[in-house]
């Protein structure tokens, strides 16, 4: 039972963090149709921009603030620079551009930054809690809040907000958002924005735990994609459960079977749940009413 | 108020529209009839911005406007009930027409009172302000629709098909609406397949076939004409 929770805690951490990447996809597709893979590159510019900027002898708080403030800025260029003139690009050619992105800023990383690991101070210490006799890090319980925090957050910016209820409306039907007045390229680059912070902010919290390097983005925008596509995409409840569902099948992969085969495990769960259910979880029809 | 200079516009290399031109004047109803693939629907986008246009100019209240975007667009006044109704399904009913009034600055206040105003309209829409829009009937999305349209208190109103799929009572309804906008100081560029009412209520009307402007009189004159008769009013 204690090694059933332990699994299932550092199952629901990296999870968390794999929802909150699948939540960054849900929001970009959504309002543009487009798979940004280069989504686990905030998860990582969120990391080590903390890392690089505490280095210089800044504080914490303000290096994760700057580490954000970062990530916003390099979501906002990928949508000025590489999305927006290709706007009316078929979907491939749109994929292989957020792909090329992804590796660009990767190796942008490896420069600005370095090729080695790195890691954050916990936020509230290393001692672990125990709860039914399996140890928790203090940070874990942050990595799960936060997401809480950003989830309650961007639902409450999404339905009580007009700003929110635009990108809504973009996402519902973008020739009707036009319509109304709402400048859909702004709303693309909105939620270009919000998706780095959140990536940006998953990143801060789960380094501690995980550590982090430049190239740490390419597995997580997998994993993510993965949560979203189970989910189904487009759906923000599915992206939270998908990612939830994967980190959990992952930890407790690598506990009962192997850890050699921990990634295999997921992606085989997630072929499993597209054969029989082709639009995910929680996707939608893809028949819409007129 | 509206100019349409030769305009043309396109699918890809496909051209709809050969050099369109047309006029609406401030406080007039103006139908636009035209068979299935005529280039109605792809004229009003073009007003709106949110097609292509590859000649020709769009001129409102005499600025070009051709360049301009969409948004820019409804914040001049221009606001459009389009093809299909296009509500935004998973929006309640109250927040697709608040979204209608996305560009306006007039206020909370302002917006609250409009809101009554289409509710009084369409006291369906009041009854289902709460539900998803997706989930309102034919009819009611299209006044949902309007009702949107309206909320940005539009100086020129397009409408394409709005009878569109509806049953005779509703769209006498819609067309009664459309006259009191008249009135309200509401110009109207009205789009019809169901050609017999759209122009007993206009001023003026045009024809469209395959992407040019064959004939143009008043609503009177072409109801009377045969050649109209023949090919829009089935008699
Ligand atoms: N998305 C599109 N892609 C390619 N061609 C299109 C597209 N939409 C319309 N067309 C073509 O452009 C021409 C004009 O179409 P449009 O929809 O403007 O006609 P319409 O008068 O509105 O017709 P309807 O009465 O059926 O609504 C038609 O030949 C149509 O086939
Ligand atoms: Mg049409």
């Amino acid at each position: 039972m204690a090694e059933f929770l332990q699994f299932a805690f550092s199952g629901l951490t990296v999870g968390a963090v794999y929802a909150l990447v699948a939540i960054g996809f849900t929001l970009i597709y959504n309002a543009s149709d487009v798979v940004n893979f280069a989504q686990g590159e905030f998860v990582m510019i969120g990391g080590m921009a903390t890392v690089f900027i505490m280095a210089a002898g800044v504080p914490m708080p303000l290096a994760a603030g700057g580490a954000i403030v970062i990530a916003v800025a390099v979501g906002l260029l990928l949508h000025r620079l590489a999305i927006e003139p290709a706007r009316g690009a078929d979907a491939v050619t749109l994929i292989i551009i957020t792909i090329g992105a992804s590796i660009f800023l990767r190796s942008a990383a490896s420069i600005v930054f370095d090729k080695q690991f790195h890691t954050l101070p916990p936020f509230t210490g290393e001692t672990p809690i125990v709860i039914g006799g399996a140890a928790i890090l203090p940070q874990s319980l942050w990595v799960l809040g936060g997401g809480v925090v950003i989830v309650t957050i961007l639902w409450a910016f999404l339905t009580h907000t007009i700003l929110g209820k635009a990108i809504l409306a973009t996402a519902a039907n973008r020739l009707a958002a036009k319509l109304v007045g709402i400048n859909t390229s702004y709303v693309v680059g909105l939620s270009f924005a919000v998706s780095a912070a959140i990536g940006a902010i998953a990143g801060i919290l789960v380094s501690p735990v995980t550590l982090t390097r430049y190239d740490v983005g390419t597995l997580l925008a997998l994993k993510g994609f993965a949560a979203a596509m189970v989910g189904g995409m487009g759906s923000p409840i599915g992206a939270i459960v998908g990612g939830l569902l994967i980190g959990l099948l992952e930890a407790f992969g690598a506990g009962y079977i192997s850890s050699d085969y921990k990634d295999a495990i997921a992606f085989l769960v997630i072929l499993a749940v597209l054969f029989f259910m082709p639009t995910g979880l929680f996707g939608r029809a893809s028949v819409e009413r007129v | 108020m509206l100019g349409v200079e030769d305009l043309r516009s396109g699918y890809g290399r496909i051209e709809a529209l050969h050099g369109v031109s047309l006029e609406v004047r401030a406080g007039e109803i103006v139908t636009l009839v035209g068979g299935n693939g005529a280039g109605k629907t792809t004229l009003l986008r073009a007003i709106s911005g949110v097609q292509p246009v590859t000649g020709g100019r769009v001129l409102f209240e005499g600025a070009d406007v051709t360049r301009l975007s969409p948004h820019r667009r409804v914040e001049l006044g221009i606001a459009q009930v389009p093809e299909g109704r296009q509500i935004f399904g998973p929006l309640s009913v109250e927040d697709n027409l608040r979204l209608g009034a996305y560009r306006k600055t007039h206020g909370a206040a302002e917006v609250g009172k409009d809101l009554d105003k289409i509710f009084a309209m369409f006291p369906i829409l009041a009854e289902r302000r709460r539900n998803p829009a997706g989930g309102l009937s034919g009819g009611q999305q299209q006044m949902l629709a309007i009702g949107r349209a309206l909320m940005g208190r539009p100086r020129l109103l397009l409408l394409d098909e709005p009878s569109m799929g509806l049953a005779p009572i509703l769209v006498d309804q819609i067309l009664a609406a459309i006259v009191d906008l008249r009135s309200e100081g509401v110009t109207v560029f009205l789009v019809e397949q169901n050609a017999f009412a759209a122009l007993s209520i206009a001023d003026r009307g045009y024809v469209i076939e395959t992407g040019t402007i064959a004939k143009e009189g008043s609503g009177k004159a072409l109801i009377e004409d045969p050649a109209v008769r023949e090919a829009y009013l089935g008699v």
